[in-house]
């Protein structure tokens, strides 16, 4: 990038089933409003805003010009963007982007999703090619019940460590007072959950959530000029994938795939070679628990089929050597447009040391984040707490 | 722009009103290889970035890049979807070559009006709360727009359906047009009433079609082309989303993203340095409106600034020479056409339909019912 691209605010929504009090410009404003305040900045001062929401799981077409006033757009320049799971990143990675571009200097990005007002399962299940996929859809379960089930039958893990991964997003979200599903539950309570489509039961899946997250990103000279605890966006990068019906996630797979594509260019760029030993903190995107156990092998901080070894050891936990999701993650909050900026908000309050009672206990100066949408999409992004890190 | 980013090469399918031979994907792909012969550019390679410009809605797909990722050169790569007209997706490629992420992109908007029904997908724009319910789609905005643009400036019909006139003869010259014809203004205002003082030929057709645009870093630019053109300026603008919210005759975000266009391409004058225009004439009055509000003409004006034939391909200020939207280009796609036919003109491509002498183009589209999202892109050769 031409400029260096900090984060100097953010807010987001305390994410929620039902939110009958607002509607969706009410509930985005709330989250503008958190991040201007965070950045003490006025709307006045924004150049650009960018949304990222997918319009078919409200039913609004063009969501970004019905949403205006809650927005702050209103007479500014702006963006939407639409790329399903990934698009909070997305539209992060947009706004630094604008700012790098140096036509910009301050960028709001919003996220959001009110999953209430639509079937997300069933407009999922729209993700399919109309013609030869649509009548195999089974939208997000299906997918990951696919996922799931190729896992234990090729690395020998059991339904005990996906469970492993719900307990601890929820018991993290306890500790997040935005998060949704804060639930004090055990393993056995996520082994004897509904079963959904084997392997995947109710607590291995992340839940439908309403909320939104807000960031402003700057460039160098206004981020220290105006912000105490600006965070730097190192490295993003994007990788799609065709589209995946006939060949979904065989964990075994040697061929090149979009995770580790992506891990491998944004390694590169910032010369890591042991990203556990690199990155203090981890922000995932798991809409599923036996995505946690991928993700951890296809970013490299595990060998192939010893995702599961982690978290049977505690090794992703909060006080763990390679902390996870401190916030929950996905499987505690998921207002879709906003759950991949989600991650890059709460891996900046972890740089920042403002992350409350989820804080990990160290001195986090990097972090890595990562978006998962699409037909296995995803938008990665390294942040750090100074530009000499 | 310190730096400058350059529009290497178009490719454009013809548009017509239903294309049952090839799915969105396929007819995608028509406009991108073409591109890419043109230019002689490879997927992967050269290029590094993919813009996609559609809506799920109209495609009937969720997250409707899925449909085009692999001909976009999306597998593995970087492709990011935006749901806006075409000629945000021209600034967002610009923005995302200027920040120094990448060297070469590649753009491409698509969408078959004819999967769907275009009043209903209409519809869902407006908020679910206070004016759906209302029955409104964007033609009955339109309407609503037009009288009070006549009321307020004297704008007749005649005005609007000159045009039309104007803009189908033009389309004759152009191979990708859908629909063309010698009308009089008689025709225009006989067609019948959809939403008055709306009628059939005053609003553009539904059609099927793609256009895909490349564009490069300076430095790459000079080794893929001899002929490429240049973004001078560009500028967005959002205006209120409630109709009741504005003056509908007024031109705020328009003016405002004009603003900034000509500002960044450092242009004092528009009316002295601008050659020729393609805007979004998807209703034919909003060719008028918004030729005053890219300050090409008085506010009022435009009518007789038309009438006097200032506006056609030999005039003063050719508008739309390509025949426009309203000579069938899909929604979505429109403005990316109108940076394209620009881009042709300037490249001195444009067969036919070529101004002449043309060295500073400006092309607008816009996103939502009445312009409310107005884009400005100011090319020069």
């Amino acid at each position: 990038m031409k400029r260096n691209v900090a984060i100097i605010g953010g807010g987001q929504t305390c994410h929620a089933a039902r939110r009958h009090d607002v509607d969706q410009a009410e509930m985005v404003n709330e989250a503008v409003r958190a991040a201007l305040k965070d950045a003490r900045m006025t709307m006045d001062e924004i150049d650009l805003v960018i949304l990222g929401n997918m319009e078919f799981f409200e039913g609004v077409h063009l969501t970004d010009c019905w949403l205006v006033h809650g927005t702050g757009a209103y007479g500014k320049q702006g963006v939407k963007i639409t790329t399903g799971g990934t698009v909070g990143a997305t539209a992060v990675c947009a706004g630094a982007h604008h700012v790098a571009s140096g036509l910009f200097d301050k960028v709001l990005c919003i996220g959001f999703e009110k999953q209430e007002e639509g079937d997300t399962g069933a407009i999922l299940s729209g993700v399919a090619n109309p013609l030869w996929g649509r009548s195999m859809a089974g939208a997000a379960v299906g997918y990951f019940a696919m996922m799931g089930s190729s896992y234990i039958a090729n690395w020998g893990a059991t339904e005990e460590h996906s469970a492993m991964v719900a307990v601890k997003a929820r018991q993290n979200a306890r500790k997040n007072k935005y998060a949704h599903l804060k639930l004090d539950i055990t393993i056995e309570d996520a082994l004897n959950s509904r079963m959904l489509a084997w392997p995947i039961r109710m607590l291995d899946m992340c839940p439908a959530s309403n909320g939104a997250c807000a960031m402003i990103l700057a460039d160098e000279k206004t981020a220290k000029a105006r912000c105490k605890k600006p965070v730097w966006i190192r490295a993003m990068e994007t990788a799609h994938n065709e589209q995946f019906e006939l060949d979904w996630r065989d964990v075994k797979t040697e061929r090149l795939i979009f995770s580790r594509a992506a891990a491998g260019r944004l390694y590169r760029k910032l010369g890591v070679d042991d990203p556990a030993k690199y990155f203090d903190v981890f922000e995932i995107y798991e809409p599923a628990t036996w995505a946690e156990l991928i993700w951890y092998e296809d970013l490299g901080l595990c060998g192939p089929g010893e995702g599961f070894r982690l978290i049977e050891q505690g090794k992703t936990n909060i006080d763990g050597p390679i902390p996870v999701n401190p916030s929950g993650g996905v499987l505690s909050t998921n207002c879709i447009g906003a759950s991949a900026m989600l991650r890059v908000w709460e891996a900046a309050l972890q740089i920042r040391g403002d992350a409350g009672e989820h804080q990990v206990p160290r001195d986090v100066r990097r972090a890595m984040t990562t978006a998962y949408g699409g037909t296995n999409w995803t938008v990665m992004t390294a942040l750090s707490k100074t530009l000499e890190d | 722009m310190t730096e400058r980013v350059a529009i290497v090469g178009v490719a454009q399918t013809r548009f017509a009103p239903k294309r049952s031979d090839v799915n969105y994907g396929e007819m995608a792909y028509e406009a991108i290889s073409q591109v890419l012969k043109d230019t002689g550019l490879a997927l992967p390679g050269d290029i590094d970035s993919a813009i996609s410009c559609s809506h799920d809605i109209w495609d009937g797909q969720t997250i409707s890049d899925i449909g085009i990722t692999d001909v976009i050169g999306g597998h593995l790569r970087a492709e990011e979807k935006m749901a806006m007209d075409g000629s945000t997706a021209v600034f967002y490629g610009a923005v995302g070559i200027l920040s120094g992420e990448y060297s070469c992109t590649l753009i491409m908007a698509h969408t078959k009006m004819s999967q769907t029904n275009r009043n209903i997908v209409n519809n869902v724009a407006f908020d679910p709360i206070y004016t759906r319910m209302l029955g409104f789609d964007f033609t009955s905005a339109a309407a609503l727009q037009a009288r009070r643009y006549m009321y307020k400036y004297g704008i007749t019909r005649e005005d609007a359906a000159r045009v039309v006139v104007k803009n189908l003869a033009n389309a004759k010259l152009n191979p990708f047009a859908s629909q063309s014809g010698d009308l009089t203004v008689a025709d225009v205002l006989s067609s019948p009433a959809v939403a008055p003082p709306l009628h059939k030929l005053d609003i553009a057709p539904d059609t099927d079609g793609a256009v895909a645009l490349i564009l490069a870093s300076e430095e790459k630019a000079r080794k893929i082309t001899d002929k490429p053109v240049w973004i001078l300026g560009i500028g967005t603008c959002y205006d209120a989303h409630y109709l009741g919210d504005r003056d509908l005759a007024d031109n705020f975000a328009l003016e405002k993203a004009a603003g900034r266009a000509y500002a960044m391409a450092g242009i004092k004058n528009p009316r002295r340095s601008v050659d020729l225009a393609e805007v979004g004439d998807e209703f034919s009055y909003q060719e008028l409106l918004w030729l005053e509000g890219l300050g090409l003409c008085d506010r009022g004006d435009a009518g007789r600034f038309t009438a006097s034939g200032a506006t056609a391909i030999g005039g003063k200020l050719p508008v739309n020479a390509s025949g426009g939207l309203l000579s069938g280009v899909p929604a979505n796609v429109a403005g990316l056409n109108r940076v394209a036919e620009a881009v042709l003109q300037l490249r001195g491509e444009a067969g036919e339909r070529q101004v002449k002498g043309a060295n500073i183009a400006v092309a607008q589209g816009h996103t939502g019912f009445c312009g409310q999202h107005q884009c400005v892109v100011v090319l020069g050769n």
